[in-house]
């Protein structure tokens, strides 16, 4: 029964959807499906809250390596959650001054705010920036012209990082942009390696993709596979 | 000299990684810009619209991006209100309606201060649900939003009166970080009713590619990254010019909508350099080799 109600649920929500795509009378099947699936989604932040929780909080308990750093996760999770939920000190809105959660509560005049604008902001910005360093990195140590592959992937790489700049068009400015050999300017040769190759590439790579999908949706809508369930068959 | 260079510290990499963006930056260094096709027909897109035109704006992306999309959402926005044409802003990332404030604030208070909220531009905030949200507003969109971000009764809201779904919509202007975004605007919606559901958008480089084979038909265009921002804002730029009066007393174009055009370049140092670190990485490779099969 544990198992059965779920491979019920997944079942019959895939199979209406499938239905609700081809045939018109049935839409408002999938539009409620989608619609209960988007209440469930919203349910997922609480599940996935309460995950967060536990494992983090076994972390500490079992002193495990690292565990300092699942303390800060704790305190910066308990400590977000409580200034959102309680819209702590949030200014009330000017029609209703009497009523303390009315108030717009991302203004950085808010805890919530202030810990969005100058805490979350600048850490998120900050993890992503760092990228640029390690890929500056990785390409002195791991870029090399090893075969024919590699040399043709350097060479695009080459065109498109140049492509993608000022550069690109100053070192071609020689080349009449209306002549016979004007797609040898980099921005041109830019412009046709990502309409061309890279087009017909990802369209290849995309229907590939969609039909693993299609199989493996197909599997887990009959109840073939049932890895989700957390099953070792 | 060799040695030094074949066991380099990644460190020396890393300052000059830093002197590369951080010098431009300093000096406001820029160079002349020039749209590409595909600028243009999202330009075109938007810009052929009559007055008053409902435009559906998702802004799906969050502050780590924020450097390479918030120039492109801005100048998305400042066009939008150019054209006075009717903005609905969504968001299918938590933090999508921090986007929209960033947006709201920066162009539309200070610079439109005759737009009135509810009437000229709407915020309908984020939901969860990720595609499912994108499947249930083309078909019913007061199903799912049934208040705006502050809370206020959808029907109240003069502007929602005649929109029902997004296919009441003249276009959506999609500007997306990754999941969900572009592409399954392009699945849910733009797809799944062709010619109703018209599509524009903005991505980081990185989701770029996977978005040309979309392109023109379910798809009419896309910015690209920093570099299709900066296109882009020229372009705003050269058809709705904005001055202000600059430190010296002279008229220039108001620096909030020309972000990405100073930001290509910190972009063109670090391309040079990510150049010149492979070729020097292979030449070590190389003179390496070559003494290996000497020995």
């Amino acid at each position: 029964m544990k198992r059965t109600i779920p491979l019920l649920i997944t079942a019959l929500g895939g199979i209406v959807l499938i239905i609700a795509s081809f045939i018109p009378f049935t839409l408002d099947w999938g539009e409620k499906a989608s619609i209960w699936f988007d209440i469930l989604a919203g349910v997922a932040f609480i599940l996935g809250g309460g995950n967060l929780l536990k494992v983090h909080l076994r972390k500490v308990s079992d002193k495990q390596a690292g565990f300092g750093y699942s303390i800060v996760t704790l305190v910066a999770f308990i400590v977000m959650l409580y200034v959102g939920l309680v819209k702590w000190d949030v200014p009330p809105m000017e029609a209703h001054p009497n009523s303390s959660w009315s108030g717009e509560y991302r203004s950085v005049d808010s805890p919530f705010g202030w810990l969005y604008e100058y805490a979350f902001k600048p850490l998120t910005a900050t993890m992503f920036a760092l990228l640029a360093f390690y890929v500056a990195s990785a390409a002195f140590r791991a870029f090399r012209a090893k075969n024919i592959e590699a040399i043709l992937l350097l060479g695009t790489a080459f065109i498109i990082l140049l492509g993608r700049t000022f550069a690109g068009v100053w070192m071609t400015d020689w080349i009449d942009p209306d002549g016979p050999i004007s797609g040898l300017r980099i921005e041109n040769m830019t412009v046709t390696i990502m309409s061309v190759f890279n087009t017909a590439g990802m369209r290849a790579i995309m229907i590939g993709i969609a039909l693993g999908i299609v199989s493996t949706s197909l599997k887990v809508i009959l109840g073939v596979d049932r890895s989700y369930l957390g099953s070792k068959e | 000299m060799f040695e030094f260079f074949k066991t380099l510290d990644r460190r020396w990499i890393f300052l000059l990684m830093l002197l590369s963006v951080a010098v431009p930056i300093l000096l406001q260094t820029t160079f002349p810009e020039k749209a590409s096709a595909m600028a243009q027909a999202v330009f075109d897109e938007i810009d052929k619209l009559p007055e008053g035109s409902k435009i559906l704006l998702p802004f799906d992306f969050d502050p780590a991006s924020e450097g390479e999309l918030g120039p492109m959402a801005t100048a998305f926005t400042y066009h939008c209100a150019m054209k006075k044409h009717k903005m609905y802003f969504m968001a299918l990332w938590p933090v999508g309606p921090q986007m929209i404030d960033e947006a709201i604030n920066k162009v539309i208070r200070p610079d439109f201060p005759e737009l009135r909220y509810g009437v000229d531009y709407v915020n309908l905030g984020f939901k969860p649900g990720n595609e499912g949200v994108i499947r249930v507003v083309v078909t019913d969109l007061k199903e799912l939003y049934t208040t705006d971000d502050a809370g206020t009764n959808i029907n109240n809201i003069p502007m929602m009166q005649g929109v029902d779904s997004v296919r009441d919509c003249d276009l959506v202007i999609n500007v997306s970080a990754g999941y969900p975004g572009n592409k399954e605007w392009v699945q849910y919606a733009s797809t799944a009713y062709p010619g109703e559901i018209i599509l524009v958008g903005g991505c980081t480089g990185v989701q770029a590619p996977q978005m040309y084979p979309y392109i023109p038909n379910q798809m009419k265009g896309i910015l690209g990254a920093i570099k299709g921002a900066a296109e882009y804002e020229k372009l705003v730029m050269d058809h709705y010019p904005r001055h202000i009066t600059n430190a010296e007393g002279d008229q220039a174009l108001d620096p909030k909508y020309t972000e990405a055009l100073r930001r290509m370049g910190p972009q063109l140092i670090a391309h040079l350099l990510m150049i010149v670190l492979i070729i020097g990485g292979n030449i070590i490779f190389f003179v390496e080799r070559h003494r290996g099969m000497q020995a």
